[in-house]
């Protein structure tokens, strides 16, 4: 059997957690990790003649989405009662919304894999919907009984929902990891996948080439990209297997082992929910003004794409820099500060500082962009002086090292301190380029006979000698025209 | 459109509902009498008219995102049968 005699289809649902201070229909705290049922209200644990009133910090979050990936935000929506019962859903429905979504529409742009194999896609959303999230149960024993924390009851969340555009695991995960740093870079969610605050549903079916749909299968509750690759991969083997061994796909929800890395059956169609969705009565229908939708849209940031390209034409960036800079809003904000810094012209060394030594030492020390020791300012500084030729790219090592330590404030003062200001005083590079050749005569008579390596070692020991300080080029042209007369 | 005694229980299972072998036919008398008056109300002709998702034809209002709600889980739990360590505890239910 082959994976080329099939095709997969692939659709995906995230529940992005919403980061307003209050839940969605009542004032209690949305904070993560405070003591059991500390954070549950009387609305949130469902007690009789309560009734939810909307956040309106949850509906702006959920404009915000809808204008960032030119959806249609929907001037009426309406909130709908998804009833079913479970411990941890104490009103034994939960509010969501249903015909009429807030969020309609739109699409993203991923780019998937790397190098010449990179492609582009794009990928429709079907609709973004606001809705409450339930309680946590847990299964510990309590002499045989199962605990019920209902803090989480109530929390917002924006539920995300894909066309089925997409045909592997790769571009499954390249769509979530572009929407996980889009709710990030527009300030909607954490993202914060171990705290559930971004979890991923995935749709799977297979199909012959051009026939009709595969029966899906659904898994849930994926909380890495890891997770979500492997669990796709197992579940499209699994199908493929099933199906080529005569055998058949029946709907049903299932759940991923991380442990095992395989998928099982949490529970098939029969027993499928019957949700009877209706209009809840208790709240009336969200209305979103054009004025209200003008006032998020004015207070938008720049958006990833369109950061991107402007990198690219206002200064010069590869593709590849851009899509690289604008990967997160940490990112592109600290880019763009440096950049800002140290003028425009200077914008490329900007960006090889950025992703290159910056984000090395950031990675070796295992620290994030924003808690970076070196700011961009003071990064700024550095790229300035390498402009300006006061340093060599070299001793622009030494001087970063001495700014992560934080052994000086600017660039400029551990140069002054330091006396790593590079020597471009021809008389003074000449006088050390005579020292060397006295004292290497030997390398002199290895490369007039012909041993080019022998100037490389000459040129080592020139700029030893200056103690890196001598620029390098001068140091090549000078020690030429001394070997050549 | 009426409901036959299969869908009769399907719904009060759904619903969490214990209906006793003797209750389904009185109950389905009742539901289909309701299905009889849906029944008359969708004779009447409604093109052009917008659904209503409420009676009432005002919008929602919108609260600030503030926290105004402080711990009363102590209080709140006086009325639950069982608790432990700040958690309701419920007959154990796994999927």
């Amino acid at each position: 059997m082959s994976r080329s005699d099939w095709e997969v289809v692939i659709g995906l649902e995230v529940h992005a957690q919403l980061n307003t201070a209050s839940k969605i229909f009542s004032g209690a705290s949305t904070a993560f990790g405070a003591e059991p049922n500390a954070q549950a209200s009387a609305v949130d644990i469902a007690l009789p003649g309560v009734l939810p009133v909307l956040n309106k910090g949850a509906v702006e979050r959920a404009i915000r989405f809808g204008l960032a990936i030119g959806a249609h935000v929907a001037p009426k929506s309406v909130f709908a009662r998804k009833n079913y019962f479970y411990p941890d859903l104490p009103k034994g429905y939960q509010i969501s919304q249903f015909e009429l979504p807030v969020v309609q529409g739109g699409a993203i742009t991923i780019r998937v894999g790397e190098g010449d194999k990179a492609y582009e896609k794009r990928v429709q959303l079907t609709r973004a919907h606001l809705e409450e999230d339930a309680g946590k149960s847990l299964h510990e024993d309590f002499h045989g009984m199962s605990g019920i924390d209902l803090n989480r009851a109530g929390t917002p969340l924006l539920e995300i929902v894909s066309e089925p555009d997409m045909s592997s695991s790769a571009e499954a995960v390249a769509y979530a990891r572009n929407l996980h740093a889009l709710v990030r870079w527009i300030d909607i969610c954490d993202g914060n996948m171990q705290e559930g605050s971004f979890r991923c549903d995935a749709n799977v079916s297979v199909r012959r080439p051009g026939g009709p749909l595969g029966t899906r299968r659904e898994i849930k509750n994926l909380n890495s990209f890891r997770f979500l690759q492997q669990a796709i991969d197992y579940e499209i083997q699994w199908q493929i297997e099933t199906l080529e061994d005569g055998g058949r796909i029946q709907q049903a929800t299932v759940l991923f082992d991380p442990d095992s890395g395989e998928t099982r059956m949490m529970r098939s169609k029969e027993d499928a929910h019957d949700y009877r969705y209706f209009p809840d009565p208790d709240l009336l229908p969200l209305v979103i003004d054009e004025a209200w939708i003008k006032r998020v849209r004015d207070e938008m940031p720049e958006l990833p794409e369109a950061m991107k390209t402007r990198f690219v034409t206002e200064f010069g960036l590869s593709t590849y820099d851009a899509t690289t800079l604008t990967a997160s809003k940490e990112m592109a904000t600290f880019y763009q500060a440096t950049v800002n810094a140290a003028g425009a012209t200077l914008a490329k060394p900007c960006a090889n500082w950025v992703m290159g030594d910056l984000a090395a030492r950031l990675n070796k020390a295992e620290i994030e962009l924003d808690a970076s020791p070196v700011s961009a300012s003071q990064l700024a500084g550095l790229v300035a002086r390498i402009g300006d030729n006061t340093i060599s790219n070299n001793i622009a090592r030494k001087v970063f090292e001495a700014l992560w330590n934080g052994e000086c404030a600017t660039a400029d003062e551990v140069i002054e301190k330091q006396g790593l200001k590079q020597v471009t005083d021809s008389g003074a590079i000449e006088a050390i380029i005579d020292e060397v050749l006295a004292a290497n005569q030997k390398s002199v008579e290895e490369f007039r006979s012909g041993k080019e390596k022998a100037f490389n070692a000459l040129v080592g020991q020139v700029m030893k000698a200056s103690r890196g300080k001598a620029n390098p080029t001068q140091v090549n042209d000078l020690l030429k025209r001394k070997l050549a007369g | 459109m009426s409901l036959d005694q299969d869908q009769i229980k399907h719904i009060a299972r759904l619903a969490r509902i214990e209906l006793s072998p003797g209750e389904t036919g009185p109950t389905l008398d009742k539901l289909n009498g309701v299905f009889a008056l849906i029944e008359q109300m969708q004779a009447v002709d409604t093109t052009g008219v917008e659904p209503m998702s409420h009676p009432q034809d005002v919008s929602q209002r919108l609260r600030q995102d503030a926290v105004s709600e402080t711990d009363r889980h102590e209080a709140f739990q006086r009325i639950a049968p069982q608790t432990e360590a700040g958690l309701y505890l419920v007959p154990r239910v796994i999927e």
